[in-house]
């Protein structure tokens, strides 16, 4: 079954930007999916239509097989969203805010108090449950916006750049939590523009660009068609040039530091052979970029608009 | 799905909101008002004397509570619901299952309740200065009931359309409060030249005010069910538009 469903979805705003011109979208029940794309490609209002934020032009929606549009209520009952900005009111409790959230989905009293508990804790709020929003930290707030979105227990929950601006530990301890929420059945459909995030996190990916998807398949496709992976090499002694070496391209970027161009049918070892042969002794090597990044950009940069 | 969950949610948060920041929404009411009694009904209304046939402290009275009920319906919606715009919960019920008219009856209720709160508040603070026997318990409810919701779903139309916190203070200042004076609040409308009489017939307050005077103390410058009908009247328009403007999203939604 499908968790999402998008059909020739088309935005186009009251100042004439087309922001989507037509793209089809499925997302599996179960499943850990990535939604990635350059500023202003259409990811935001991709989501704004399918959280019912924003009015779309054409197309249609569904969410657990309920289309937004005749079945709205059902629809909208499977959905959980974490913006990517914090939108609730500041002068609230941390409590209030998920409790309120779950009558809005007319979760009764006595359940909704649980279930905000629950969700609290999980979320490692609970102490702070009776803290006015404002005062807490950024991460806090980004957490109390995931609470929020879980406390009526949604079938498909939509994370919009949720790690935004928050630092390694918490990004890591959220990471976590949606691979936890991922393995209790919960699909997640998450946006980000880190993209080790979604490489380590999700199963299957698109891309938009210029409001059309520009690619469409599981994660591992993808990586796979990478045939050149980058690695920057730190030596022990500078360089005046960067060394020759067939099958390879060789840059220097310092005068200790050389990027290095690997395709993968030559491997790294025929490399160091010959870095050795020309006296060059390495003393670290790195990744340049992560694998999806080097992907991402190249999709970006070469796909042409309208091949969906 | 239960939307009398979303309804009881909508409305116990706008309850707590304005209970919460009393200090602003119920205290400035109860000390203007005691004022308006003190200087208008005690000090001025003693020189002026009898207006159709009864003291003019006693003649003040409804308007005054009206008044109050006018202006904190209004203001309760208008603040609270462009509040919930400016910082983008609003978010969180459009996300959510809960239809328009559910959002709409949930502000809409909060208004009227802080409405009707105040509109006791002040009654209460008259009774130091009148001593008034409530000729028709009825009328006198069901004005004040109607009145405070057509101010309420005029505040949230007001809220929909503004664009800053400008927008939410232009209304109150420059219209309700002039057509709440001009409505025949401490006069009676007979008092006035005859062209500033047919004039003040277009203005939908001064029946209001009138219609409640009539059920508090038995005096009026109008027709009682004409002026049920202008307020229902009104009511009915409004919720059209405030639905409308939910539906299309206008000034909510993208």
């Amino acid at each position: 079954m499908n968790a999402l469903s998008i059909r020739n979805l088309k935005k186009t705003y009251n100042n004439g930007f087309e922001a989507l011109k037509g793209i089809d979208l499925e997302v599996q029940a179960g499943d850990f999916f990535a939604l990635l794309g350059p500023n202003g490609a259409g990811k935001s209002t991709t989501i704004g239509i399918i959280s019912s934020l924003v009015n779309e032009s054409s197309g249609s929606v569904s969410i657990f097989g309920h289309d937004l549009k005749a079945e709205r209520s059902l629809a909208k009952s499977c959905l959980g969203l974490v913006p990517q900005e914090v939108n609730f009111n500041q002068f609230d409790t941390v409590k209030s805010i998920v409790f309120n959230q779950a009558g809005y989905y007319g979760t009764p009293r006595k359940l909704a108090l649980q279930r905000t508990e629950h969700c609290l804790k999980q979320m490692d709020l609970w102490d702070k449950r009776d803290t006015v929003s404002r005062r807490l930290s950024g991460g806090m707030k980004r957490r109390v916006m995931i609470a929020r979105a879980m406390v009526h227990a949604p079938k498909l929950l939509i994370l919009d750049e949720p790690t935004a601006g928050v630092d390694i530990e918490i990004r890591r301890s959220m990471w976590k939590m949606m691979q936890e929420v991922n393995q209790q059945g919960t699909t997640i459909i998450l946006t980000t523009h880190y993209l080790e995030e979604a490489e380590s996190l999700c199963r299957n990916i698109a891309i938009i660009d210029q409001g059309r998807i520009v690619e469409n398949t599981d994660m591992a496709s993808l990586l796979a068609r990478l045939h050149v992976d980058h690695f920057v090499l730190d030596l022990a002694e500078p360089l005046a040039h960067a060394p020759v070496i067939s099958g390879y391209q060789i840059q220097r970027i310092a005068d200790k530091v050389l990027d290095v161009a690997v395709p993968k049918e030559i491997g790294l070892n025929y490399l160091f052979s010959q870095l050795s042969a020309q006296n060059i002794n390495v003393v670290s090597l790195k990744n340049k970029s992560n694998r999806l990044e080097q992907l991402f950009l190249n999709l970006i940069d070469t796909k042409p608009a309208g091949n969906s | 799905m239960n939307y009398s969950i979303a309804y009881r949610t909508i409305v116990t948060k706008e309850i707590f909101r304005f209970i919460r920041i009393w200090p602003q929404t119920l205290l400035p009411p109860a000390i203007t008002t005691a004022l308006y009694f003190l200087i208008f009904g005690k000090l001025i209304g003693d020189r002026v004397g009898a207006i159709n046939g009864v003291t003019y402290m006693e003649y003040i009275v409804p308007g005054i509570i009206l008044m109050s009920v006018i202006s904190h319906s209004y203001a309760n919606v208008v603040s609270s619901f462009y509040s919930t715009k400016f910082q983008r919960n609003i978010e969180e019920l459009l996300v959510a299952p809960v239809p328009n008219w559910v959002i709409l009856s949930g502000y809409v209720s909060g208004g009227i309740i802080r409405g009707l709160l105040v509109g006791t508040v002040v009654a209460l603070i008259s009774l130091l200065f009148a001593d008034i026997e409530v000729k028709n318990p009825y009328i006198t409810l069901s004005v004040m009931l109607l009145t405070a919701t057509l101010f309420s779903l005029a505040g949230f139309i007001n809220a929909v359309l503004a664009e800053s916190f400008d927008d939410i203070s232009i209304i109150p200042n420059f219209v309700l409060t002039p057509l709440s004076y001009l409505g025949g609040v401490f006069f009676s409308v007979k008092m006035l030249p005859t062209i500033w009489q047919s004039i003040s017939l277009g203005n939908p307050i001064l029946y209001m005010i009138n219609a409640f005077r009539y059920g508090l103390i038995g005096v009026t410058d109008v027709d009682i069910q004409l002026a049920f009908m202008m307020t229902g009247g009104l009511i009915l328009i409004l919720t059209l538009v405030s639905l409308f403007l939910l539906h299309k999203g206008i000034g909510i939604k993208n």
